[in-house]
């Protein structure tokens, strides 16, 4: 009878959960059929942004990535169409601006310094289209082309006085992924924060992985290999580093595993992001993350379009500088604590003397405008 | 039941299982029949179609209420597939919106260009596969090429004419010698050509990387990694004008192809290759010197690779970058065994992916289709033509199962070729 009943039940439940399965498949297909002529989309502008990717795609979590967020929003906000092309390799950098072009794209946004030249032929072959190249600007402007550039050191510097102030062991380190000069400028700015730390403070915090006199130090060869950035990283903690900033796009992911791993182990360490807010867009290393290094490009590609779609594009190239936000050094959310009061202050202050032009931060690889 | 159809059907096979089999199953990938290399491809358009379906935004939205209409649905996959390939055709082919007849058969003329790399470094694997040897290292001798054509390009300024040529001689110079140096390694120390290839491509890569670095190939007065413009004097010219990048690198690309030809099917080298292909054993007993054959095949493979190379810099990039050599190294593999390891084959499978890449573009920027699905179709059509008795089980090719399957009904063919 128990025995019965139990197989009962089971069948029972057994037969419910085939139930359950089967009609959450039904339901899937289920829903009402729209009427046939709500499907109208709103077309409010014939404006149609365009924008072509570096070999690092849409989603790299960097700056293709905020570039394309940026284009998208206006797309929202603004009514426009958008035409996006994605580049694999170097090779399609001309075949996609020149298909741009046909499709009769307003204004192209391209991303990167190696599509500088195929921008500049495209630019020159069709002066009444309109083009902005992010992370690059021309020796001699072109009339029909607006540069999207980042003094990114001032905001690294910031980065640099911060991790010199709140490191424990008195060493902290960066390393790059390939050494072009939108990376060195971080490491740049973020050597010169420290020793700007030293010379207030009479304090020998060292850097490793950047030697900005050299113009030298350790970078990982690409933005792709994770591993490399978290053996990079773990050298780093070997030699005393308790603080690591790396500037390789994805790669920091692996620093940031590195880390992790350290901090399970009993070690107080920290990570500092690039690019983006990384507490936001890296959560996974939320625990670990004492701030970031933003570039804000996709409010400066909304910005242009916005201009463009008014009427008002010119060539002077967009500098992203503390002064105007288009850098900046993220919160510390949840390292609010950890910060000490009157480092907060002096950053502030910093901040303020740099936006000034008070305290000049430089770097080989700054913006020359 | 599907697993035992690919032993059921290698056994009916024509070749029986030699006594090395990873060469053997090797040597049938590369110069299986030509039916199934088609359908390999349709098979992988199909499943991309598929693929582009799912994810298509129309096509979520109706599955939603497939139910209560399901012509909706299927019209949108209908649609999703189809326009993605109309705009893969109007990228690839023939544009009829394109602006006069130039502007119409301009996506041609990008389709050659893009296949011209493809075709010269296709070769150069398929004829190193004839003596027997997997070139993987087509990547590093383009790369190689690309250094050297590339510096003697904005480095030297020399006359019109001696200019380019010499352009062209130190680019396959550069492609012969790293394919050469794997010859002589494995002639001489038995090195295998796979691992010592694919090393090579990584050594070319961050030497590349390296000078990239170096004062010697940036531009004065910039530290980032590109090299100057190569001088007018160095680039190939164009075909057509300038509204296309068709260049003077894509007749080489079918000279390349006329004389691999040439040299495989006529002349003496070409027997002795293809001997030391077929048996390197019975090669050295029938008096053929097997090392001298390694090292020469190696050293014109890695020029014809040398060839890609040089129509990158000189022809659609006229810089150095990294990416020089983009995939057309790895892509050069595909391209080879899709063309049967038969030089006019590879042409052939040369301007398909040449079609592919640059239908691409259009089907991205018209249908919002992502390029990977391109790729994807790329890599099913390797998957497919890897698999021949997985083709022809498929479409009931095979000559023994034809009887007993019901002809036309595909999944019951696959069926009964299993359970036979």
């Amino acid at each position: 009878m128990k025995n019965s009943l139990r197989a009962t039940l089971k069948r029972g439940s057994m037969a419910g959960v085939a139930t359950a399965g089967a009609a959450a498949l039904l339901l899937t297909g289920c829903g009402a059929a729209p009427d046939a002529g709500s499907s109208a989309t709103k077309t409010a502008s014939n404006y149609t942004g365009c924008i072509v990717s570096d070999s690092g795609g849409f989603d790299d979590q960097s700056f293709n990535q905020s570039s394309y967020e940026g284009l998208k929003k206006s797309e929202k906000d603004l009514g426009i169409k958008v035409n996006q092309a994605e580049s694999k390799t170097n090779n399609d950098f001309e075949p996609n601006l020149r298909a741009m072009v046909a499709a009769g794209c307003n204004l192209t946004v391209t991303v990167g310094f190696l599509l500088g030249d195929a921008t500049k032929a495209q630019a020159t072959a069709n002066p009444d289209k309109h083009f902005a190249i992010i992370d690059f600007g021309y020796d001699t402007p072109i009339a029909n082309v607006k540069p999207i550039i980042y003094d990114t050191a001032q905001a690294a510097f910031l980065a640099g006085y911060l991790a010199a102030a709140t490191t424990k062991t008195g060493t902290v380190a960066t390393f790059g992924g390939i050494k072009i000069p939108t990376v060195t400028i971080f490491m740049d700015g973020y050597a010169d924060g420290v020793k700007y730390y030293n010379e207030k403070k009479g304090k020998s915090v060292k850097v490793l992985g950047w030697d900005k006199a050299k113009q030298d130090g350790s970078f990982t060869g690409d933005f792709e290999k994770q591993d490399k950035g978290k053996q990079f990283t773990q050298n780093f903690l070997d030699q005393g580093a308790d603080i690591v900033m790396p500037v390789a796009g994805p790669v920091g992911k692996g620093a940031g595993a590195a880390l992790k791993e350290a901090k399970a182990a009993g070690k107080d360490v920290k990570l500092i992001w690039v690019d983006s807010d990384g507490f936001l867009t890296a959560p996974d290393y939320k625990d670990i993350m004492l701030s970031s290094v933003m570039k804000q490009m996709g409010e400066a590609v909304e910005t242009v379009v916005k201009q463009d779609t008014e009427g008002k594009f010119t060539n002077t190239p967009y500098v992203g500088t503390l002064a105007n936000d288009g850098v900046q050094l993220a919160p510390f959310h949840d390292m609010e604590s950890q910060v000490p009061a009157d480092v907060k202050t002096e950053l502030l202050q910093i901040e303020k003397d740099i936006a000034d032009g008070k305290l000049k931060v430089e770097s080989a690889a700054s913006p020359k405008v | 039941m599907q697993p035992s159809a690919v032993p059921a059907t290698a056994q009916s096979g024509s070749l029986p299982g030699g006594p090395d089999e990873s060469e053997s199953l090797l040597r049938r990938i590369f110069t299986g029949n030509g039916i199934v290399t088609i359908l390999a491809v349709l098979l992988a358009l199909i499943l991309g179609g598929l693929l582009i379906a799912m994810t298509d935004k129309v096509v979520a939205s109706t599955a939603g209420y497939l139910f209560a209409r399901p012509g909706d649905f299927f019209a949108a996959v209908w649609s999703a597939a189809t326009s993605s390939y109309v705009a893969l055709f109007q990228g690839a082919i023939f544009n009829p919106r394109g602006t006069g007849v130039a502007g119409q058969f301009a996506p041609l003329m990008e389709t050659l260009t893009i296949a011209t790399p493809l075709i010269t470094a296709g070769l150069g694997v398929a004829l190193a596969f004839r003596a027997g040897l997997f070139n993987i290292g087509a990547q590093g001798q383009i790369i190689m090429a690309g250094i050297l054509a590339s510096w003697v390009g904005f480095a030297l300024h020399l006359p019109i004419g001696l200019h380019l040529l010499l352009v062209l001689v130190a680019g396959v110079i550069g492609g012969a010698v790293w394919g050469g140096i794997v010859g002589v390694l494995k002639a001489r120390t038995g090195a295998h050509e796979v691992i010592v290839t694919i090393m090579f491509n990584y050594i070319a890569l961050y030497f590349l990387r390296y000078l990239l670095d170096t004062k010697l190939f940036q531009r004065p007065g910039e530290t980032t990694p590109i090299s100057p413009i190569l001088d007018p004097s160095a680039v190939y010219p164009l075909l057509f004008g300038s509204q296309y990048r068709l260049h003077l690198g894509f007749l080489l690309a079918i000279a390349a192809t006329v004389f691999v030809s040439w040299l495989l099917n006529r002349s003496t080298i070409g027997f002795e290759f293809r001997a030391v292909g077929a048996n390197p054993k019975a090669a050295l007993t029938a008096g053929i010197n097997v090392p001298r054959a390694t090292v020469l095949v190696m050293t014109i493979a890695g020029g014809l690779a040398g060839l890609a190379g040089v129509a990158q810099v000189a022809g659609t990039e006229k810089v150095l970058t990294d990416g020089v050599a983009a995939t057309y190294g790895f892509d050069a593999i595909t391209v080879a065994l899709l063309g049967r390891s038969s030089p006019w084959g590879t042409f052939a499978a040369g301007l398909l992916f040449g079609a592919f890449r640059a239908g691409a573009v259009q089907m991205q920027i018209q249908t919002g289709t992502p390029i990977d699905i391109v790729l994807v179709v790329q890599s099913l059509i390797v998957l497919f033509i890897a698999a021949p008795p997985l083709v022809r089980a498929i479409f009931g090719l095979n000559p023994r199962k034809k009887q007993a399957a019901t002809a036309g009904k595909t999944k019951q063919a696959v069926t009964t070729g299993g359970a036979a």
